[in-house]
C-alpha cells in the first residue's frame, strides 16, 4: 500500500443480516383487519358482488346467531368427537406402527410397500366403502379420519426414528444398556422431535377429512354445516362454518405448539 | 485384568481394514493408538470393546475384571454422545439405572463422580449450556461413574482447543495417577500420546498392522520434567509416520 498518498477511508459496508426469523407479533392480526375491512368495504359498496364473497359483517352476524340459538354447540360437539376420535386412533396406531417399522427390519419389509401403497390414496375416494364397512353412522366417520391421518404418522414417526444420532445408540450399547432402554431412553426421545412435527401436518389432515367425512349422513356437524350452506349458496353460512373450521386448526396448530415447548425444551 | 488382541483382521466388504493385529493392554497402563487418517484406529477400538465384531481373531479378557466393575469395557467417545435433554445428572444416572443399583446408592455414585471431576456445581446444567471441555470432563464422569476396568478412549480430546484440551490432558495425567486405570487411547496427536502412553502402538497406513511399539518407561507425573526425552521420542514417533502419511496422501491421489 502507498502511504506517501492521502489514504481514502471509509467505513467497511454491512454485507450480514437477514435470513433469521425474527417475531413480528402486531403485523399478523393487522393483515387479517386490513383484509376484513377491504372486504367490508368493497362488498357494501357494491364495488364486490354479494356472488363473490359474502359481507364480513354478516358473516359475523351468522355466527353470533348461531351462538345464540344453540345449533354452534349442536355442530360443533359431534365435529370435535368425530376429530378428537378419528385423530387419536390414526394417530396412536400411526405412531406404533412407525415404530415398529423404524425398529425391526422385518417389519420394515414388509409393512413400507403397504404403506407407500396406502399414502397416495385420496382417503375420502374410500368413504363408501367405510360406510359400508362400518356403518352410515360414526364409524365410517372416524374410519376416514383414522386413515387420514393414519399414514402421514407413520411416515413421520419412521423417519424420526432414523434420524437418531446412530452414535447415541452405540453410546447406550458401549454402557450396556439393555435394548428396552435404549428404545425408551435414547431412541423415543430423540425421535420425539420428528413424530410432533408430523402431527402438526396429521392434525391438520383430520381437518380436512372431518368436512369430507360429514358429507354422508350427517345432520350436524360443522362438515355438514358448511356442505349444506354450500349446496343452497349461502355464502354468510358457508363463511361461518369456513371460519370455525380455521379457528379449529389455529388452536390444534396452537396446542401442537405447547406440547413441543413442555416436551422439548431442551432443544432451545 | 488385561486384554489381549489375538490375531485380529477386520474387513468392510471389499476393503481390508486391519490385518493381523497382536496387543496387549496391560492393567495401569495407557496404551496409546496413532497411525495416519483410516487406518483402522476406530474400527479396532470398536472391536475391542466389543460393537463390533471382527472377520477374524479374537479379543480375550485374561482375568476378571474387578468385583465392583459396573461396565468393564466404557467408552469415551470424540463427539462426547451426550443425550440434549437430559440433564448432565441424568446423563449420568441413563448408564447406572439398567444395572439393578439402588437409587440411593446411585445418587451417591454420581455425587462422588461429579465431585472426583470437579463438576458437582453443574449437575442440573443441559448440555447445551456447556461448553465442549465441560462437555468430555462429564463424558469422563460418566464413565468413570461405571467403574471401568479398561477406558477406551476415541481422540477424547480432538474436538477441542488446544488450551481445553491441554487442561484436560493435565486432568487425566493426575487422574491417571490417582486411580492408575487402563486405557486404550486413540489419538492422531504425537504430543498427547508421549505425555499419556506407557505404550504407543503405531499402525501403518490401510490394511493396517503394527509398525513399531514404542514404550516410555518415565513416569507420567514426571512427564512435563523431562521434555528433552519426549522430544526425541514424539521425533521419532513422527518419523514413523510421515513415511506413512505421505504414501497414503499419494494413495489418494492415485484414487483420483
Ligand atoms: N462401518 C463401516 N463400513 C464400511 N467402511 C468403514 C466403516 N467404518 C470404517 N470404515 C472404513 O474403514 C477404514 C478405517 O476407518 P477408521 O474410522 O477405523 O479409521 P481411523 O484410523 O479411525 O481414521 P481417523 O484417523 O480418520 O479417525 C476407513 O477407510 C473407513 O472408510
Ligand atoms: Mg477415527
Amino acid at each position: 500500500m502507498s502511504t506517501n498518498k492521502q489514504q481514502v477511508s471509509k467505513e467497511v459496508p454491512f454485507r450480514g443480516g437477514g435470513f433469521t426469523h425474527k417475531p413480528i407479533i402486531f403485523v399478523g392480526p393487522l393483515v387479517f383487519v386490513c383484509l376484513i375491512a377491504l372486504l367490508e368495504w368493497g362488498t357494501s359498496t357494491g364495488w364486490i358482488s354479494d356472488l363473490t364473497l359474502p359481507r364480513p359483517s354478516g358473516v359475523a352476524q351468522t355466527l353470533v346467531d348461531l351462538y345464540n340459538s344453540g345449533l354452534l354447540f349442536k355442530h360443533l360437539l359431534p365435529s370435535l368427537t368425530r376429530l378428537l376420535m378419528g385423530s387419536i386412533m390414526g394417530i396412536t396406531a400411526g405412531i406404533a406402527v412407525g415404530l415398529l417399522i423404524g425398529l425391526f427390519n422385518l417389519v420394515r419389509a414388509g409393512a413400507l410397500p403397504v404403506v407407500a401403497a396406502l399414502f397416495p390414496v385420496p382417503k375420502i375416494a374410500l368413504l363408501p366403502l367405510f360406510v359400508i364397512w362400518f356403518g352410515i353412522d360414526e364409524g365410517s366417520k372416524y374410519a376416514l379420519i383414522a386413515l387420514g391421518s393414519f399414514t402421514p404418522t407413520v411416515v413421520a414417526t419412521y423417519a424420526a426414528i432414523d434420524n437418531v444420532d446412530r452414535g447415541y445408540i452405540r453410546m447406550g450399547q458401549s454402557f450396556g444398556l439393555s435394548w428396552v432402554s435404549i428404545v425408551r431412553k435414547i431412541v423415543l426421545p430423540g425421535a420425539l422431535p420428528g413424530i410432533l412435527s408430523g402431527l402438526r401436518i396429521s392434525l391438520a389432515i383430520s381437518i380436512i377429512l372431518l368436512v369430507a367425512a360429514e358429507m354422508l349422513g350427517a345432520s350436524y356437524g360443522i362438515g355438514a354445516y358448511v356442505l349444506e350452506a354450500g349446496s343452497l349458496y349461502d355464502l354468510e353460512r358457508l363463511f361461518a362454518g369456513v371460519f370455525i373450521l380455521s379457528v379449529l386448526g389455529v388452536i390444534i396448530n396452537w396446542f401442537v405448539g405447547v406440547l413441543e415447548h413442555r416436551l422439548l425444551s431442551w432443544r432451545t | 485384568m488385561n486384554l489381549h488382541i489375538n490375531n485380529i483382521s477386520h474387513r468392510y466388504s471389499d476393503v481390508n481394514v486391519l490385518e493381523n493385529i497382536n496387543l496387549e493392554i496391560n492393567q495401569h497402563q495407557i496404551v496409546c493408538l496413532v497411525g495416519p487418517s483410516g487406518c483402522g484406529k476406530s474400527t479396532l477400538l470398536r472391536l475391542i470393546g466389543g460393537l463390533e465384531k471382527p472377520s477374524s481373531g479374537q479379543v480375550t479378557q485374561i482375568g476378571n475384571p474387578p468385583e465392583n466393575s459396573i461396565n468393564p469395557l466404557t467408552y469415551i467417545f470424540q463427539d462426547f454422545a451426550l443425550l440434549p435433554w437430559r440433564s448432565v445428572y441424568d446423563n449420568i444416572s441413563l448408564v447406572l439405572e439398567d444395572h439393578g443399583i439402588a437409587k440411593k446408592e446411585i445418587k451417591s455414585i454420581i455425587d462422588d463422580v461429579l465431585e472426583r471431576t470437579k463438576l458437582s456445581e453443574f449437575a442440573n446444567a443441559m448440555p447445551k449450556q456447556l461448553s465442549g471441555g465441560m462437555k468430555q470432563r462429564v463424558a469422563i464422569a460418566r464413565a468413570l461413574s461405571v467403574r471401568p476396568a479398561v477406558l477406551l478412549m476415541d481422540e477424547p480430546l480432538s474436538a477441542l482447543d488446544s488450551q481445553t484440551s491441554e487442561l484436560l490432558m493435565d486432568d487425566l495425567v493426575s487422574l491417571w495417577d490417582r486411580e492408575k486405570f487402563t486405557a486404550c487411547y486413540v489419538t492422531h496427536n504425537l504430543s498427547e500420546a508421549v505425555r499419556l502412553g506407557h505404550k504407543i502402538v503405531v499402525l501403518s497406513r490401510r490394511p493396517g498392522t503394527i509398525s513399531e511399539v514404542v514404550t516410555i518407561d518415565i513416569p507420567l507425573n514426571e512427564r512435563k520434567n523431562h521434555s528433552e526425552a519426549l522430544d526425541i521420542k514424539q521425533k521419532y514417533l513422527w518419523n514413523l509416520m510421515r513415511e506413512e502419511a505421505l504414501l497414503a496422501d499419494k494413495e489418494l491421489i492415485n484414487v483420483n
